[in-house]
């Protein structure tokens, strides 16, 4: 293998492992809340289809991109209403809202099959940085969703840990009551973070139908919104660990084939398998007590808030 | 109050819930009854033939089921008195056995099964209603009353071999191939008869995605060959996904199922396509006269079902005459799916697997599970 090769895999790995990242991003944001959002894959195919035709009619993959970005928030609206003002099991919700979300990006997108679109986004160099050696041309040639990806995971890392809200978020997180007892809108940060993260899994959608395939196929995000799901485990919900599991996701597929392209004979099942087992092996010592602790699973995930009012 | 007020917003949730829900059930729940716009007004005594099609995946696919339905249409349009029903993304095994009985009990007259899982619920229903007629899509099994249909790919596959071998600069192909089952491994040593027919130095890269529709994964993989030097990605894949690396790449490419130059207008050389629509027409208008019999349809680009879609305009002149002498031939009968598998055929450790002058059998082709020479990769142990 030469240098070339591990450039184009490595640069290939980025690519793969964005809409996961981008996904991993937005259910990071709904749990660290205390919303776990198994709607994601839902979410994400509704962004792709949205953000798809929208750029279909304006041939602008920027509006297309701020359309998936509302219609996965739309979609998380739902998702929202059902959990924090309902207090509905969010299993179950989650699941129907995926349901939901498959159903009518495929009913929806009967229209589009096969449409080629005019304008989608590809890959800039980023002038001087792409000429740094080696990490130039793997970390800046790259579209401007994965540039945006980039800036997304610093960003949110200061916002959770070194922000205001950021504490509040985590706080609801941890522990509602005690948030609400500080004056912390409970309900109104459930929601916000919810739609957030729709609108990131809805963004994960449109990098798929307008920058790494632009197409519409039904149910083309292929199971990747349960990956994400299973890689904010992996990531001890934390942005930049969740790099890190997208990438390692990304970087599997991307050795695999340049191996099999070369003529190895490769154990395809076993490599697509590891990733998983890495998210396993966490997710036991995640579900220790102490570990929990440790690493941070937020204490309130999954349970309903009620304020305790007179009634 | 707090109770109320929360009923209240329930109640509204349901009904918009419910309101989405029904508003998108026909196109997945339901089938969906579509007659042709322009009827031709049958004599009052005549009923029409109800035919269902039963399909694997969504329209939405855009590759296996879509051509499926593109051929349902054909059959709508060109034969009068046929009236059409389909059925989405029915799995295969038991679901399908329930599926297909509950429309033998409606009272269909014909049920097409279009995937090979549905072979034995389509037998099993079979024998419990000898007055319906069913023909199912790429199986082995028969009865009085069930007949099976599939095509010869791998015809417009050695064509387009033919000009992925003369398009070649770097002398290496890339095909990006979904499961290593028969169907996938036969095209594979089709195409690449096809290239090294005129270009026996060219080797043909293979690797597995392991997904029928994966976009995404499809075009990694194509971007895999593209950086070990394949300057040409033809696919055995459902999405265009492979060919849009292709174009991303500035490189060539072949598409499969149907004329994916709309993905890639400036990459894809052609595509072996399917057409199911020629094959419908002529088993139902058989039906509707009463001449059909139980039969194994194995159909060629001579008969239509299968073809190559139309040769790209950056395809020089010669390579273009070469594929048409070709097809010529075809055509006329002069060269099949036969004479493509005939000996020597050698595999890829070099030894000769069909010997000069043989010609390999139907059966073998349609269980091969080796590859020729010329391939470069591996049919993984099942």
């Amino acid at each position: 293998m030469n240098l070339d090769i591990v450039i184009a895999t490595l640069s290939a790995t980025i690519k793969a492992g964005t809409p996961l990242l981008l996904a991993t991003l937005g259910e990071i944001m709904a749990e660290r809340a205390g919303i776990l959002n198994l709607g994601l894959e839902g979410m994400m195919l509704v962004g792709a289809l949205s953000g798809f035709i929208v750029c279909f009619l304006t041939s602008n993959p920027w509006v297309g991109l701020l359309v998936a970005l509302a219609s996965g928030a739309i979609i998380a609206l739902i998702h929202a209403a059902l959990t924090v003002t309902l207090r509905a099991n969010q299993v179950v919700s989650g699941l129907a809202v995926t349901l939901f979300g498959t159903g009518l990006s495929g009913f929806l997108g009967k229209m589009v099959i096969g449409v080629p679109i005019p304008n989608y986004f590809t890959p800039i160099a980023i002038p001087g940085l792409v000429n740094i050696p080696f990490l130039g041309p793997i970390l800046f040639r790259q579209d401007p969703l994965v540039y945006l990806s980039y800036l997304l995971v610093p960003l949110l890392a200061f916002w959770i840990y070194r922000t205001r809200p950021g504490l509040h978020l985590r706080a609801v997180g941890e522990n509602p009551a005690a948030a609400d007892a500080l004056g912390v809108n409970v309900y109104g940060v459930r929601y916000l973070y919810t739609l957030i993260g729709g609108a990131l899994a809805g963004m994960a959608g449109a990098y798929l139908s307008l920058a790494y395939t632009p197409v519409w196929i039904e149910n083309m995000t292929a199971g990747r919104g349960w990956i994400a799901i299973a890689l904010v485990i992996f990531a001890t919900w934390d942005p930049f660990k969740a790099l890190l599991g997208s990438y390692l996701f990304g970087l599997v597929d991307a050795v695999q084939f340049r191996l099999q392209a070369v003529g190895v004979a490769v154990p395809s099942f076993f490599l697509n398998m590891t990733p998983y087992l890495a998210t396993i092996i966490v997710l036991i010592f995640a579900t220790t007590e102490t570990a929990r602790r440790r690493i941070g699973a937020p204490a309130a995930l999954g349970l309903p808030y009620e304020r305790e009012e007179k009634s | 109050m707090v109770i109320k007020k929360r009923i209240l917003f329930l109640t509204v949730l349901f009904v918009l819930l419910a309101f989405a829900v029904t508003s998108c059930a026909p196109a997945t729940q339901t089938p969906t009854t579509t007659s042709p716009t322009q009827t031709v007004t049958p004599t009052p005594t005549e009923k029409k033939l109800k035919v269902v099609f039963i399909y694997v995946g969504p329209i939405g696919d855009g590759g296996w089921t879509y051509e499926h339905d593109q051929g349902r249409k054909m059959l709508e349009q060109e034969v009068p008195g046929v009236e059409t029903t389909y059925v989405e993304s029915v799995p295969e095994g038991a679901d399908a056995t329930k599926v297909i009985r509950d429309f033998a009990q409606k009272g269909y007259d014909v049920i097409i099964t279009t995937s090979f899982g549905y072979m034995d619920p389509t037998i099993e229903v079979a024998k419990d209603f000898p007055n319906i007629i069913f023909l199912h899509c790429s199986g082995y099994k028969t009865a009085p009353n069930v007949g099976t249909y599939f095509g010869k790919i791998e015809e417009p596959r050695y064509l387009s071999g033919l000009v992925a071998g003369k398009m070649t600069k770097s002398n290496l192909i890339g095909y990006v191939a979904a499961y290593p089952i028969p169907e996938v491994i036969r095209g594979i040593n089709a195409f690449t008869l096809g290239v090294r027919a005129v270009n026996p130095d060219a080797e043909v890269r293979v690797v597995w995605t392991n997904t029928w529709y994966d976009p995404a994964k499809e075009r990694q993989a194509a971007e895999g060959l593209l950086d070990v030097g394949c300057d040409i990605i033809a696919q055995h894949q459902d999405t265009p996904g492979p060919q849009q690396a292709a174009e991303a790449r500035g490189v060539y490419g072949i598409g499969y199922d149907s004329d994916m130059s709309k993905f890639a207008p400036k990459a894809v050389l052609t595509s072996p396509i399917w057409k199911w629509g020629v094959y419908y027409v002529d088993a139902i208008k058989r039906i509707k006269a009463g001449t059909w019999k139980t039969e194994q349809y194995w159909g060629g680009m001579k008969d239509g079902i299968v073809d190559l879609a139309p040769l790209a305009s950056f395809v020089p002149d010669d390579v273009k005459k070469l594929v048409e002498d070709k097809k010529k031939e075809i055509m006329g009968g002069k060269f099949g799916i036969f004479d493509i598998f005939s000996g020597p055929l050698k595999d890829q450790s070099g030894q000769i697997r069909v010997e000069e002058g043989k010609k390999m059998t139907a059966d073998e082709i349609l269980n091969m599970k080796w590859f020729v020479e010329g391939v470069v990769g591996e049919i993984p142990p099942e």
